[in-house]
């Protein structure tokens, strides 16, 4: 048993990065401000890399997103594992040619004799009143997209273990880092190494109803916790980890104990990941179904500024009670 | 626009090797379109033909490592390169001995082998992947250089600024070839592009940009030669504006509505390739026996390939599960 450090999200990632980037020297970093002289990233999680390992492999760029992720394309094309932030995953709609038609499709369209081993990291969230443009989740957009996996840890241990594992991934990732998760202290283990993707987590286990959510959403699950635990609830908390591609077993494996699903995301609640995770458990276990599929997320409308509309805007823990309430009766 | 100061003028057997270059891209133009006709091959075609002096003189100037990005105009480029013909017509017929396995097509053709790393449908998007597999050179501490083709509707795209800003202000070692034909699609130049000659636009990102002739081997060569040498000396990226004509429109079958048709004739008349053939036997780099043979060589390869590539199997529906990932989808 290895020793356990607190540390928040922000220290895991970096924790993530000089351990890849000291193991490996094909490991890039490159963003807006990544770079010491520009504070080490928006949220400081590159702190100390371009330090350590020297402007030629941590570059601070432009404020060019396509410019960006091409050459993150071309160098993991060449045989690097660049880690590319896209600072705000807003910022990924200016670069989506390079994401979507390119690192997703090449080593596919290439008949497999390229490949885009790349990282995008990228942060988002609502909650910080940074309204339309700078909260959205869009996980469901590259989830949609054959080719890219996607994925968000919600905790300093798995936001680390995730990360090692996609700078390593022979594909190309993007690392969703939603704010709340970076500023919640947490365990981790001073070994701690990669967390395969594709792999969920059962948080907490439980009887009654499963609930299935990923990055800051889990950390809404949790305090909804003790209030279903008041309701005589006893829910099973699974956190999916990686959204594509996505643990059927863990989540078909819990549904089919508990009968009761319920599907818990930030982004839009239409057309968002919950309905394809709600329409794969109809489909497997359609007779053992005790309730149908519950899908809590955001409602159709842009990420506003006032407080009291953000407020209203994410699926907050006692909406989450509640539904596990309903699907109770 | 600069000059240059010190002009590289290509030898007989350079000329010899550019004209090889050329015809072997133009008697595959040729072969594609007849399939196409006879409807042995069914797909969009963006023929180059006009345009052979560009990409056979840059591949001339090149070694097998350098690499290049291209686009789906780009056939010209690959087959000037080298690229075996055999898997490029099984690529473009569709069929699993095609170098992309029948999954990318004519537009997406790939051949990391000889450096052809990225065929784009989409229109610019070599450009900021050609700066990814330079700083990978740069950062191998290789010589390594590598050419972004484009055409003259690409520089009004945004990934052409981001991408030259970013390749000067890095000293990336890249050559930004743009093939300025005269339309984008069917809009012309001149209503759809800001400045007289897009070299000027080298100017704005702090790197030298030269307008050159680009049915003249001997002005290709020139500034070729000079572009290379400052990539590979670490100084950084060059912009090529090349002219040059498009004979047979945006897509294969365009009726050319939109060209003006004595601008077109003349262009056709001052046909780049003949017009290099006969400076080769007026010069006496190459006797009409010599260039004829190899005339017979490049049509037996072709046909050749073209055999090879109409005879090769599909794909499996596997496929559809592999290349997605490096492991294979669930079935």
């Amino acid at each position: 048993m290895s020793d356990m450090i607190q540390m928040n999200g922000i220290q895991a990632i970096n924790a993530a990065m000089m351990e890849a980037m000291a193991a490996d020297p094909k490991v890039l970093v490159l963003g807006e401000d990544v770079g010491d002289r520009e504070g080490g990233g928006v949220t400081g999680t590159m702190k100390g890399l371009s330090s350590k390992f020297g402007t030629d492999r941590v570059k601070s760029t432009p404020i060019s997103e396509q410019a960006i992720m091409g050459a993150a394309i071309g160098a993991a094309m060449a045989g690097y594992k660049p880690v590319a932030e896209i600072m705000m995953m807003n910022f990924t709609t200016v670069a989506m040619d390079m994401i979507v038609n390119h690192a997703a499709k090449l080593r596919f369209m290439s008949g497999g004799q390229t490949s885009v081993p790349l990282t995008i990291r990228t942060l988002t969230g609502a909650g910080w009143q940074t309204a339309g443009q700078h909260s959205d989740f869009f996980e469901g957009w590259f989830a949609h997209t054959a080719g890219i996996k996607v994925v968000a840890g919600s905790n300093p241990a798995d936001l680390k273990g995730l990360l090692l594992s996609c700078i390593d991934d022979p594909d190309p990732c993007i690392f969703i880092e939603g704010g709340m998760t970076l500023f919640v202290p947490g365990e981790v283990a001073a070994d701690q190494g990669p967390i395969p993707l594709g792999k969920a987590k059962v948080v907490v286990p439980g009887s009654d109803v499963t609930i299935v959510s990923w990055s800051a959403q889990v950390l809404r699950c949790q305090m909804a916790l003790q209030g279903l635990a008041e309701a005589g609830i006893s829910a099973e908390l699974i956190d999916l980890r990686t959204i594509s591609p996505w643990d059927r077993a863990c989540v078909l494996e819990s549904v089919a104990k508990t009968g009761r699903a319920m599907i818990v995301h930030e982004a839009v609640r239409s057309f968002g990941p919950g309905a394809e995770i709600a329409a794969t458990i109809n489909e497997e276990l359609f007779g053992q179904l005790k309730k149908p599929v519950c899908r809590l997320g955001a409602p159709q409308c842009p990420v506003p500024f006032a407080k009291a509309l953000e407020d209203a805007y994410i699926v907050q823990p006692d909406a989450i009670v509640a539904a596990a309430k309903a699907l109770m009766d | 626009m600069a000059e240059l100061s010190n002009a590289a003028r290509p030898d007989g057997p350079a000329l010899v090797d550019i004209y090889r270059r050329m015809l072997r891209v133009e008697r595959n133009d040729d072969a594609i379109r007849a399939a196409l006709r006879r409807g042995r091959l069914q797909m969009p075609y963006y023929s180059a033909r006009g345009q052979e002096v560009i990409p056979a003189t840059i591949s001339h100037l090149l070694t097998q490592e350098d690499q290049i990005c291209t686009i789906y105009r780009g056939i010209q480029d690959m087959v000037a390169k080298d690229m075996p013909l055999k898997p490029l017509w099984a690529e473009i017929a569709g069929r699993v001995d095609g170098t992309c396995k029948g999954k990318g097509g004519p537009m997406h053709l790939t051949y990391p082998d000889m450096g052809i790393m990225v065929t784009t449908g989409i229109v610019g998007s070599s450009m900021p992947i050609a700066n990814g597999l330079a700083w990978a050179a740069q950062l191998d501490g290789s010589k390594r250089v590598v050419v972004a083709y484009f055409g003259d509707g690409a520089s009004n795209i945004g990934a052409f600024h981001e991408s030259l800003n970013m390749a000067s202000v890095w000293k990336l070692p890249v050559l930004f070839v743009c093939a300025n034909n005269g339309f984008a699609e069917h809009t012309r130049y001149e209503d759809a592009t800001s400045v007289d000659f897009i070299a000027r636009r080298a100017a704005g990102y702090g790197m030298p940009g030269f307008t050159v002739d680009g049915n003249d081997a001997d002005d290709m060569y020139a500034h070729v030669t000079a572009a290379i040498d400052r990539a590979r000396s670490g100084e950084g990226p060059t912009l090529l504006e090349c002219k040059t004509f498009r004979f047979l429109g945006h897509v294969l079958g365009d009726d050319d509505f939109y060209m003006d048709k004595e601008a077109k004739a003349a262009a056709m008349a001052a046909d780049p390739l003949p017009a290099l053939r006969a400076r080769l036997i007026a010069e006496g780099h190459a006797s009409e026996a010599d260039l004829a043979a190899l005339q017979a060589a490049i049509e037996a390869e072709v046909a050749d390939a073209q055999e090879f590539g109409m005879n090769s199997p599909v794909p499996s529906l596997d496929e559809l599960r592999r290349d997605v990932f490096a492991e294979e989808m669930p079935a």
